[in-house]
Formats: C-alpha cells, structure tokens, sequence
C-alpha cells in the first residue's frame, strides 16, 4: 500500500519533470493555469516577461458559480412589455459591470414583481456607449445584463427566469456624443415576458436551431 | 503610343535602337554565372530571395515610377500599390519603372532599371477596366520576390445605416460593394472561412443576437448558434473544421468552440471577467483572445483543444482587444484602447508593441503586411487600408446609404 502511493509519487513526479527537461526555454512559470473557480496563487507572465505572484486578496471568483440561460425559444412567442420595467434601467459607470448602490432598488423593484407574478419571466438587455471596440463592447453589454441577472437570483428569482441578452453599442438610448448621453447608454434594460398559457400552448415548438 | 500597345512583345525581342541593353544582358547572364560557380564552390555567399521579417512602420516603401495610365486604371494602380508598400517616385529615383497604356483593354510593363530586366509585360482583356488594373497590379506585386499580391481579394463588413445594419461583400478596396443579409436588423463580427465563399456572423434576426453560417454562392444559411444569453464574435479556424465564439450559455461570457457541423461544444474558458474577440492561430493550434487576467487586460491564448492559458505580452500599451493573428504566424494585430483607439502589432509570442494609427478592429490580408481597419470620423466608421511595414495608409471608397462601416474581415 506504502509502495504504491510512493511509485504514484515518483510517477507524478516524473510527468512533472517531462516539460521542464523537453522545454528549456520556456520555464513552467510562464504558463498559467485556466482559472477553474480559483484563480489564486498562480503566477501569470508579466508585461517585462518576470513572473508575478498573485497575491489572491482581491479574487473572490471560488465563490462564484454561473447559472445556464435558458433556451431562447422556450419564452419565443411570450409578449414582451418594454414599458413595464421602464424608470428601472439600471446604469453604470464607465466600463463597468459593477451595480452601484444607487441602482439596486431597481433591480429589487423588478425581483419584487417577478416574485409576485411567479410565472412571469425578463430578459435583461445589456448596453454600452461607444468608447469601447464593438466586440469588447458586446461581451462588456452582456456582462452587464448578467451582472442584473446575478442580483435577481441573489434576491430569489429562479435561474431559469431571467434571460440576457447584449446589444453591445448598437442601440443607444440616446446618439449623443458627449459624456450626458454616454451615461444614458451604459445600462441595462428590463423586459417583461409575460406568461403565455392559451397561444401555441400545444403547437409544436421548433427547437432546431437550424430551421 | 504604338510602342507601349506593343509593350508584351519587347521582352522576346529586344529594341533595335538599345543595343546598350543586349550589352547589359551579357553582363548579367556573366554575373549569373559567377554566381552559380559560387554556389557550387559552396561558398554560401549567394544570397538566395526570402521573405524579410520588416519593422512595423518603420519600413522604407519600394519607390517606383508610373506612366501611360490614366483616370481609374492609374486610380486603381495607385491605391492598390499604396496599400502594399509602394510609394511613387520620377522614374530616375525609382525601382521599378511601370508603364503601359489603357485605351480599352489594359496593358503594362513593369522594369528594373537597375538590372535592366523585365518583371511583367502583358495585355489584358475581359472583366472590368479595374480588374485588369487589380491583375496588373497582383503580377507586379507577385513577380518581387517574397511579396504577394492583394489586389483581386474580398473583404466583408458591417454596414451600418443608422438605424439597421446588415453584412456586406466587396473588393478589398470597397468597390463592387454588395449585401448578404437584409435582415432588417443588427449584425456583428462577420469572419470569412477560409478558401471559401462563406461567413459567420452575429445577426439579431431573431430578436437575439444569433450565430450564422452563411455561403454566398447559394446564399443558404443556418443558425449556427443559438444558445441562451449572447452568441458573439464567431472565429473559423483555419481549416475551416472549427468555431471559436463567445457565449454566455452557462451564465459568464466565456470562449467556446465546437466543430462546423455544431457538435463537440466545449467551453475552454470559465471566468466571470470579460472574454471577447477570439482569432485563431495559421497552425490552427491555438486560439488568441482578449481576457482580463488578475485585473489586468491582456491578449491570451489558449490550445485549442483546452488547457493552460497563456498571457502574451504587450509592452508599452493597455487594453489590448480584438486580435488578429497574420497567416505567417508572425504578428498579431490588435486594437488598443486607451482613451482612442490605437491599431498596434506584436510578435505573435507577446513582447514589444508597435503603435501605428489611429483606428480599431484589424483584419489581416493573405500577404501578412497589409490589414483593413475601421477608422472613426464624425458620428460613424470609415474602412481604411494599412500597409504595416511602411504605416502607409489609405481609406477605401465610402458609398452612398452608408452611415458606418466596421468589423471588417478580409478573405483569405
């Protein structure tokens, strides 16, 4: 028993040894692990090419796990109410997916009506304004949607309820060039799909994304 | 302007009136042969063409001179030599002498004066009078060694109405612009597969921003992903076997890829933080994207089969985004965003950036010396042209019903 744990040792051992003898240029530091829910301690290749320590105090991301979106068809023909949610669009700062204190009550406001109306579903739209690159902006709109997403569940709604969806810089709510619209534009945008129980309840539902 | 309509027939018999030429060509079938005796001495002194590693933008242009050509023959010449490193000189400072004539069909000559040989010397007929000039400029282009020319190749792009947006085709320099979607709608990231007539993109056709395939001959097209959350930024790989794409599926934005029939979905990043803009390595092993990594913005890559994730250094500048990786594996391109937008290159294996202008989202062409950039102006984006190793730079024709165009991808 002793002996085998022992040859496990020297086997992993060995596997560890493998690409630091095959690879001489390239010292294993330079490489870093994927973040798999603990980013901590890993060293990372710095700009000047030295290896830096994380020192782990700012990264929470183990505490963190996502929850899958649901199919985009499944709430397809679900009427969608813009104008419910309307004085509830969240902003945020430059950059930023971060929900400011200020803004929570409107996210709360939207829980609060999803806890009451319990068959009822959103989608969050994310936004930005034009002073990123439009794909940086695309997954920095949809961070932003997920980001309200992650509240709503934090304050119990059911994963399954909440959609997002970025539109990136495309629709801004206001095609203004100066900071005032920039402010209007980084926001994210309620949605109400209101539950549909007679309409297409025992029509086929096309599932197949290539029709 | 007999002689130059006759130009083609001059290099299988030389003019009577330069005996001094026949001269130079016993010269240098001597020098030839000395060199060959070099060789065969095994001497290695022989300095055999290879393709130069050139310092982005800071490269001098091959100076040539140009004349017989007029209204949008010598337009197009122009433009398509410009973008490839050529600059315009008088003919006694000039490299390469071109000449030729474009009454009807077009005809051109190319000489090195210095050698006293003759690069091209040709007629052409049929197509477009600009095609001919792009045929003409591509074997100019194509007869110095380690040079390839650009001039008949496709870019496709983002045309934006102001209020719509939909994806459009055209000649590398903009002209013979034409549609493929008319969905009503927004598009994103068009991404040519490789050798063929065919694009992903991000269309929101289904009130959802939705992954395509599209082929342009048969204009047949398939959802490509329409997964919960967003489906962005599509990246064919090489082969054209693989898909590369950010999506937020599974609640984060992260990269995944799967095979172009849609199976083996596998996603190859998890992280809360942002991922966009993925591009693949020439050898199809790796996939470059940019992330942020310990609060930091970089450009990573990653196996495209999954694995450890690599930084790539760039010195000198911050948020790097959208990655383009050069088909000789050399360079990757990328946009850098710091306060405006700054189109900068890099080794491929990180290291010291190169900034060359103002402008966002390049796209590499098949000659890994030239890429197409958005460039903004006023209230949209205008597609520019940028010879990396010369920084030369050139817009390319706007027209008209067109606020904005972006996100080019140029076919390769």
């Amino acid at each position: 028993m002793k002996l085998s744990k022992f040859s496990k040792v020297i086997l992993f051992g060995l596997t560890l040894s493998i690409p630091v003898v095959g690879c001489k240029t390239k010292p294993i530091s330079a490489v870093t692990p994927l973040p798999q829910g603990s980013p901590t301690g890993q060293t990372v290749q710095s700009g000047n090419g030295k290896p830096i320590i994380d020192d782990g105090t700012k990264l929470t991301s183990n505490d963190i796990q996502s929850t899958a979106i649901t199919d985009p068809d499944k709430r397809k023909d679900w009427p969608r109410d813009r104008e419910i949610f309307k004085s509830d669009t969240v902003h945020f700062d430059f950059d930023s997916s971060v929900i400011k204190s200020d803004e929570n009550a409107k996210v709360s406001a939207v829980a609060d009506y999803l806890k009451a109306n319990g068959q009822d579903a959103v989608e969050i739209e994310g936004h930005c304004d034009v002073r990123g690159t439009e794909e940086y902006n695309r997954s920095l709109g949809e961070r932003r949607a997920l980001a309200v997403r992650e509240e709503l569940i934090r304050l119990g709604v059911d994963a399954s309820r909440v959609d997002t969806v970025s539109f990136g810089e495309d629709r801004p709510a206001d095609p203004g060039r100066d900071e005032s619209a920039y402010r209007k534009n980084r926001r994210g945008e309620f949605v109400l799909e209101k539950h549909q129980t007679l309409v297409g309840l025992n029509s086929p539902v096309n599932n197949d994304p290539s029709k | 302007m007999k002689r130059t309509v006759l130009a083609h027939k001059f290099q299988l018999r030389p003019d009577k009136a330069d005996l001094a030429s026949r001269k130079r060509l016993l010269t240098g079938i001597a020098v030839l042969f000395n060199l060959l005796a070099l060789a065969t001495d095994g001497q290695a002194q022989v300095e055999i063409p290879v393709t130069k590693t050139f310092e982005p933008g800071d490269t001098t242009p091959i100076w040539v001179s140009m004349s017989g050509f007029t209204g949008e023959a010598a337009q197009v010449l122009e433009f398509d030599l410009y973008v490839q490193g050529f600059a315009f000189t008088n003919s006694a400072a000039a490299q390469y002498l071109i000449s030729g004539s474009n009454n009807g069909n077009l005809q051109g000559r190319v000489t090195d004066p210095h050698n006293k040989s003759t690069l091209v010397s040709k007629a052409y007929s049929g197509a477009s009078l600009r095609r001919q000039a792009h045929a003409f400029a591509d074997d100019f282009v194509n007869a110095i060694p380690g040079h390839k020319g650009v001039a008949l190749t496709k870019i496709a792009f983002k045309n934006d109405t102001g209020k719509n947006s939909e994806i459009y085709i055209a000649d590398f320099d903009a002209h013979n612009a034409q549609p493929v979607t008319s969905d009503n709608s927004i598009v994103a990231a068009p991404c040519w597969v490789p050798g063929r007539q065919a694009l992903y993109y991000t269309s929101y056709k289904f009130n959802h921003p939705d992954v395509f395939y599209h082929d342009i001959p048969t204009t047949e097209r398939r959802t490509f992903a329409r997964y919960g959350g967003s489906n962005m930024s599509p990246a064919v790989s090489p082969d054209g076997s693989k898909v590369a794409m950010i999506l937020s599926k599974d609640g984060w934005t992260d990269l995944y890829v799967c095979n172009a029939d849609r199976s083996g979905l596998t996603r190859l990043t998890k992280s809360p933080e942002d991922e966009s803009s993925p591009c693949w390595s020439p050898d199809g092993k790796w996939i470059c994207f940019a992330a942020k990594l310990k609060e930091r913005r970089s450009l990573c890559k990653i196996s495209a089969s999954g694995g450890e994730l690599q930084r790539i250094s760039t010195v000198g500048v911050l948020n790097p985004t959208e990655p383009d990786w050069s088909p000789d594996g050399k360079w990757i391109v990328f946009t850098a965003m710091m306060g405006g937008f700054e189109i900068c290159v890099v080794p491929s294996q990180g290291g010291k950036v190169f900034e060359l202008v103002a402008g966002e989202d390049p796209s590499w062409a098949p000659n890994s010396r030239t890429v197409v950039f958005a460039r903004r102006h006023g209230g949209g984006r205008t597609l520019s042209l940028l010879d990396v190793p010369t920084k030369q730079v050139k817009d390319v024709s706007r027209f008209s019903g067109s606020s904005s165009q972006s996100q080019p991808s140029w076919a390769k």
